[in-house]
Formats: structure tokens, sequence, C-alpha cells
């Protein structure tokens, strides 16, 4: 099962089926959903600020979709717990990509980043800042 | 399914020797390609008459004077006389080289939905369309002011005709657009009571061919329908193109749907008259030794006969309806065997049609996981994506068998 295990390593597979942060805030600072129209992979992002209005204090995600994408959706919600909101907003994805750790083809990368382009999203529109370039169709197209 | 004695016996593993892709290993393992519906491989007959092509006859058509340009409108008009044959067209001016499926029913949702659709009219689909067949003629519908319909499947996956006397009387029903073969199921639709209803109400009935062609004997004529749109990928031909025809008395009252070279008459400042069919919608330089490659598939298609190539599908999807049931955890989604083409549709318990594709891809197996282009029925049927794994004339029993071993190791691993 070498091989197999080099694709799915044992903690993604303990996070989609253990996801941490699963769920949904009701009364969310900044939320966005998105979705990946290759396979139709959903994902909700609800954010709670702290009382600077900036600190990241809480993060849940609903959804459904591959492995790979509510995996990485699960470590994204505890690797940016406590940062600040600019921060995330312009998060390198290659944070998340060594967290995730495993060789990723063109159509799998979209799945990987389904969790975090959506969480990039929600904190601009909480934000007020314009989407950076990529984000913007994204959002018109993506988002429903 | 039994095949006849008289009939035509389809030998697919001597076919398969015809296509070089399976002269490889995939991850260390024979490659089953079990994602033919998506798109077909391409046999040796066919890459080399494109080769053959480009190597001695290249030039631009219809306009070159010199040898090569004559060769070269030879083969493109060669070509469109050996697709009107296989769809037993009427007339050779009605086939029309586009690049695919999609935009031949682009062409016709523009073309004719464009002047002929208003507000009071109605168009009707089917729960079971592409997208191909789907959000063109959403899109001009909403364009002109008139209705768009879609005819529900019922419990059993069958278009639901239920509601047809209800669309008559509050429309003017102008357009009926269905598949005759559907890419997610494999249904095979008998569409005989939806054109005489479509006709009855004065519409035009417009066939996506592209799941059918490459399966099934497809006469425009027995079928009566209006406009009838195939793609040369599916069929073992090239990518790039594909062909609309559409009946003369029609197609010569349309306005075009691109414009610039080749598709005109006469060129002033003041006004430009349009060519000829099938000028008319063929502006640019076409798809020259696409063309020629769709011929050469025909060709092949033609010698291992459409007929036999329907009785191997049916063989195969009986034999693998049978062994993927043996599954533990798998929802196989469709009609029965003998009223499907070569596709099976399915989800392996709750794990991703992602994973499950990437998992079987290791050992040698490609499916397709996704919408699959209908995102209507994936909602219908509840789920975000299918796995499928379809069938062509080159597909052995034992890509089967190689599936259902790689669907118990995806299962080992996310047990």
């Amino acid at each position: 099962m070498n091989e197999f295990e080099q694709m799915y390593r044992e903690v993604i597979l303990d996070h989609y089926k253990n996801p941490r942060g699963h769920g949904v805030l009701e009364h969310a600072d900044a939320e966005a959903e998105g979705q990946n129209p290759l396979c139709g992979d959903e994902v909700s992002i609800y954010v709670a600020f702290g009382d600077d209005g900036e600190t990241i204090d809480e993060v849940k995600f609903s959804g459904r979709g591959c492995a790979i994408s509510q995996a990485a959706t699960s470590m994204l919600t505890e690797m940016v717990q406590g940062r600040t909101a600019t921060e995330v907003a312009t998060l390198d994805k290659d944070e998340l990509l060594e967290e995730i750790g495993i060789p990723l083809t063109p159509v799998r990368l979209k799945c990987a980043m389904l969790g975090l382009t959506t969480l990039k999203v929600a904190l601009h529109k909480a934000k007020g800042t314009p989407l950076p370039q990529g984000l913007a169709g994204f959002d018109e197209l993506e988002l429903t | 399914m039994a095949v006849s004695t008289d009939r035509k016996q389809l030998d697919a593993r001597a076919l398969r020797a015809d296509f070089p892709i399976f002269e490889q290993l995939i991850h260390g393992k024979p490659l089953a390609y079990l994602d033919s519906a998506n798109s077909s491989q391409k046999p040796r007959q066919v890459i080399d008459a494109m080769s053959a092509f480009y190597e001695t006859s290249y030039a631009n058509v219809h306009r070159a004077v010199h040898v090569l340009g004559e060769r070269a409108t030879a083969g493109l008009e060669g070509a469109r006389e050996k697709v009107r044959t296989f769809l037993n067209a009427p007339e050779t001016r009605e086939v029309i080289f586009v690049r695919n499926a999609t935009e031949a029913l682009n062409l016709v949702a523009y073309s004719w939905g464009g002047n002929n659709l208003g507000p009071g009219d109605a168009v009707v689909v089917t729960e079971l369309e592409h997208h191909s067949n789907f959000v063109p003629w959403q899109y001009i519908a909403h364009r002109q002011g008139a209705e768009f319909l879609m005819l529900p499947l019922d419990d059993n996956g069958e278009v639901d005709l239920s509601g047809l006397d209800a669309i008559a009387r509050d429309h003017t029903v102008k357009v009926v657009a269905t598949n005759l073969v559907s890419n997610a199921l494999g249904t095979i639709h008998d569409v005989g009571p939806l054109t005489r209803w479509a006709h009855g109400q004065g519409a035009i009935f417009v066939c996506d061919a592209a799941q059918a062609a490459p399966h099934m004997h497809v006469d425009v004529q027995a079928l009566d329908c209006d406009f009838l749109a195939i793609s040369g990928h599916k069929m073992c031909g090239p990518s790039g193109i594909g062909a609309l025809w559409g009946r003369a008395e029609l197609l010569q009252k349309m306005e075009p749907f691109l414009l610039g070279g080749h598709m005109i008459n006469s060129v002033r400042y003041e006004k430009t008259t349009w060519g000829e069919l099938p000028h008319k919608f063929e502006a640019g330089t076409s798809p020259i030794a696409e063309a020629v490659g769709l011929g050469a598939a025909v060709d092949y298609l033609e010698a291992a006969g459409p007929d036999a190539i329907e009785a191997h599908e049916h063989e195969l999807v009986a034999y693998a309806l049978e062994r993927m049931a043996e599954v533990p955890g798998i929802t196989l989604y469709g009609p029965p065997a003998e009223r499907r083409a070569g596709v099976v549709s399915f989800n392996l318990e709750d794990i991703h049609p992602h994973d499950v594709a990437q998992i079987l891809d290791r050992q040698g197996v490609a499916i397709r996981a996704g919408h699959h282009c209908c995102q209507p029925l994936m909602h219908k049927l509840g789920v975000a994506a299918t796995n499928r794994a379809s069938f062509y004339l080159y597909t052995l029993r034992e890509e089967i068998d190689q599936l259902v071993e790689g669907l118990h190791t995806v299962r080992k691993v996310f047990a």
C-alpha cells in the first residue's frame, strides 16, 4: 500500500475523516462560499474576529468534497487560528502546501486550494479590500 | 445480449491492436482506458491519414488553384460526403463542419433561436442533458424573452413526458432539444414520441448525438430530427472537429453564426451577401486535416460496424454491472444494461469520486470523476459528482476486472 500512502498520508485521511473546525458560525464576521466547478466540490467558510476586529478567533467550515479539499480546509482552520486577517488574506499558498505534504497534480491542486481561496475571499470581503487578481474571477464565477 | 449470427461480430482484441496508446504501461500497469465517453482513443488509421495528408496534400482549401489546394479541398469535401453517408443525411451541403457538438448546438441556438424565439415561445430540454445542449438554450431563450423549460426525470431515471400537454397548452413550443444517449448515465433514449410531439407543436427537434454516434447507428432521416450534432473526438476522430447536420430548408433561412472569410458571396462597403451551404456556416479556414481524420474515423467505424459496436458495448455493460455489484458499498446509477450504451456511473460509499479516480489511476485504470457536465442531473441524484466508467469498441473484459480489483483497493485505503 506504499504508493497509496504517498498519495494519501495518514494525516490527510485523519483530517478528512475527523475534520477540525467543521460546522457553521451563526454570526460570522466574515464568510464566503466557494465551489470547484471541475468537480462540484463546495466549501463554506465562517470566521469570527477577536475584540480587536483583526485577529482570527475562530474558523469553521462546512461543505462536501474530496479528501484533498476537505482535509486541506481542515488543516487550514488550525493553521490560521490566532493570526491576523490581513496576514491570512495574503497567505502564501506554499505554507498550506507544505502542510499537506504530498505531490499534487494540477487538478488536485485546485481541490487543495479551494478552502484557502474561499477564506481569502471571505476576509477581503469583510475588510472591504479589493480582491487580488485571480480571486476577482473566483468571486464572480464560482461563488453563488 | 445475444448477437445474431448473421450480424458482424466485433473482435475487440483485434481492433485494440490498431490503437497505439495501448502499447504503454501506466504506473507500471497495463492501461485500462475506461474514459471513452469523455474522449475516445484514436486508431492508427486515423493518425496515419492525418499524417499522410500533412506530408503530401496540405494547403488551404477552396481558394488555391495549385495542385495541393485541389488535394486538400478533395480531402475536406470527401470527409463531408463520408459524414453524410454515416448519418444517412439527404444532402452533402447539409453537413457543416464545426469544432465539436457544443459549437454545433450553439450555432443552432444563436442562428435559429436568435431569429425565431420571442416572448410566449418556449424551448424544451430534458433534465438529462449535457451542459452543451442545456446552457446555450437556457441562454438564448432568456435573451429572447422566451421560456426555458426542462422535462424532469421520473424515479426510474426516465424522461417524464406527462407534462407535455400542459406545456403545449401554455406555450408556443419552438424548440425541443435532447440527446440520443446520455453521457452521464448511458441511457439510450427512444426519442420518437418526443419528436412527434415537437413536430405536432410546429417546433424544431434538435438532437445531441455526440454520445450516440460513436456507439450506434444514427440515421437523421429515421430519427426525423431537424438538427443533429456530433463530435469527432468521441468517435475515434481527432479533437477540434465535429459536425452539424441540419435540414437544408432551415439552414438556408438562417443567418450565419460566425462571420468573416469564406462564408461570403460578395462583400461591399454597403452590404455583404452570404455564401451557399455549407460555406455560409464555415467562416475562416476549416479544420482541414481534422476533417480528413474524421473521414478516416467514419471509415473505421463503418468497417467495424455500428451494430456490432452497440452489441459489444451491451455485453460489456451487462458484465460490468454484474461484476461491480459485487463491490460492497457501491451505488450504480442508470437504466438496465439493454437500455444503455457503454457507460456505468457509480459511487463507492461516501468516498469522493476524485479520490476513487486517483487511486484507480495508480492502478492503470482511467475513469472520469466529476459532474460530467450534467449538474442538473447530479442535483437530481442528490450527489455532487459520480464516477463513470465507459467502454468502447476496444474495451476488453479484463479491463473491467482491473476496475473491480481497483475498487476493492480504494475501499481498503479509505477503510
